[in-house]
């Protein structure tokens, strides 16, 4: 059984879907916040996937590009001890009690 | 950046390869399908950083010889059906092909 | 497709970030409503405010990144491929030497990856994915478009390529050899498609109209004359 991630010849017939979803902006801002870690030496590319593919398979399944890429950045600044993640789990409340919750 | 080394490519356009199968815990670039499949090579392509390292905190020194190799859809999928005259191109680090006949 | 769809990457202008009085971004008026915060959003966002609290990371940092994708767009390797169909020197040179022409070009590739062209004829052709994540050439094509990062096309590309380039309405013939280049790493691939026939005497302007992003990836073939 391959990992998650390695999609390759996995059995579906589900079509292509081609239609474009419109960015959300903290998409935008997750995408270049990778690359600024990048120029800074704090986070490579392939620290990257790795941080993808050790996502839970399930989580894997059911979440967007960009939360996997959320979930990676905060497996590997947690790892190397740049943020924690009780600070993290403060902030992110705090945003989402000021902003509020998907219905 | 590119590192010095003294390693020359194992491999030349023409050999015939076959792919480890293997599933390091680490991070790797190999998918599933072509693990325990021969191909052709294409051609050696170059030194590049090893991004197996480089995904765990490493440098990704020393640079690893690079490959073009290309297999045959129907080696690949037992029921492909499309053309028997189909390929599959992917780059692939020395380390993970073996000569084959 | 439409010019439209050729243009539209998915990304706005910087300038086009709609923000309330609080600097709190949110989607544009009409499409999204609600700016709710799902999970791996709100963390994403947290991460961002405590790296820039921190100065890990300078206020208007990401901003600016978000900036420099402007410039990455699909028509950067349109106007590739239009010189290369109008210029057998530059095709030769972009084919064999790929970084060096595409920088000569003015263009910025992306965090040390090499980039490879690949040229589509009568006899072959390439067509590219990225079964383990989404390998792409983004500085030539813009951010890669959301049905390339499908699950969908990241399984069916490597076992039904031609059944996929029918969705994309290409029907090729089966003497047509398919290479499916599955881009996996350090390396990423540019498509030249083959120039469409009754564009003799045209310019590499007019030409760049017709280079689909989606024929630069090779699973549907650019736009004819008569459908631009």
């Amino acid at each position: 059984m391959p990992a998650v991630h390695d999609r390759g010849g996995l059995p579906t017939d589900e079509p292509i879907d081609r239609q474009e979803h419109e960015w959300a902006d903290w998409e935008r801002q997750t995408q270049s916040l990778r690359t600024v870690l990048d120029q800074r030496g704090i986070m490579n590319v392939d620290e990257l996937r790795r941080g993808i593919e050790s996502i839970d398979p399930a989580e894997y399944e059911s979440s967007t590009y960009f939360e996997r890429w959320s979930a990676s950045i905060e497996t590997i600044l947690v790892e190397k001890g740049v943020l924690s993640r009780a600070e993290i789990d403060e902030r992110a409340q705090a945003l989402r009690d000021r902003w509020g919750y998907p219905g | 950046m590119r590192a010095v080394t003294d390693a020359a490519p194992a491999f030349s356009a023409g050999d015939r390869v076959l792919v480890r199968d293997e599933t390091p815990p680490h991070h790797h670039r190999t998918p599933w399908y072509i693990k325990a499949r021969r191909g052709r090579v294409l051609e050696f392509i170059g030194m590049y950083l090893n991004s197996e390292t480089r995904a765990h905190g490493g440098s990704g020194l020393p640079e690893l010889p690079m490959y073009r190799v290309e297999f045959d859809q129907t080696d690949l999928w037992p029921d492909y059906a499309e053309s028997p005259s189909d390929k599959l191109w992917i780059d692939l680090y020395e380390h993970w092909l073996v000569r084959a006949r | 497709m439409s010019k439209g769809e050729f243009y539209d990457t998915g990304w706005r202008p910087n300038d086009d970030v709609h923000r309330d009085e609080d600097g709190r971004p949110h989607d544009h008026p009409g499409v999204q409503e609600d700016a709710v915060l799902g999970v791996r959003a709100s963390r994403a966002l947290a991460m961002h405010e405590l790296l820039v609290e921190k100065g890990v990371i300078n206020d208007g940092e990401v901003d600016e990144a978000i900036s420099r994708w402007s410039e990455r767009v699909p028509s950067n390797g349109a106007t590739l491929v239009a010189k290369a169909w109008s210029d057998p020197e530059f095709r030769t040179r972009l084919l064999e030497h790929p970084k060096e022409t595409v920088v000569e070009s003015g263009f910025v590739p992306e965090h040390n990856a090499d980039i490879i062209v690949l040229e589509n004829t009568s006899q072959v052709q390439h067509m590219v994915v990225c079964t383990l994540c989404s390998c792409y050439p983004t500085a030539l094509l813009g951010p890669p478009p959301d049905w390339y990062k499908s699950f969908s096309y990241r399984s069916r590309a490597v076992t039904e390529p031609r059944k996929v380039m029918s969705e994309f309405g290409l029907e090729l013939e089966h003497d047509v050899e398919v290479r499916v280049v599955d881009s996996n790493s350090e390396l990423r691939f540019l498509v030249i498609p083959r120039r469409p026939e009754g564009t003799e005497g045209w310019s590499e302007a007019q030409l760049a109209t017709l280079v689909t992003r989606d024929s630069m990836i090779g699973v549907a073939a650019p736009l004819t004359p008569g459908r631009v």
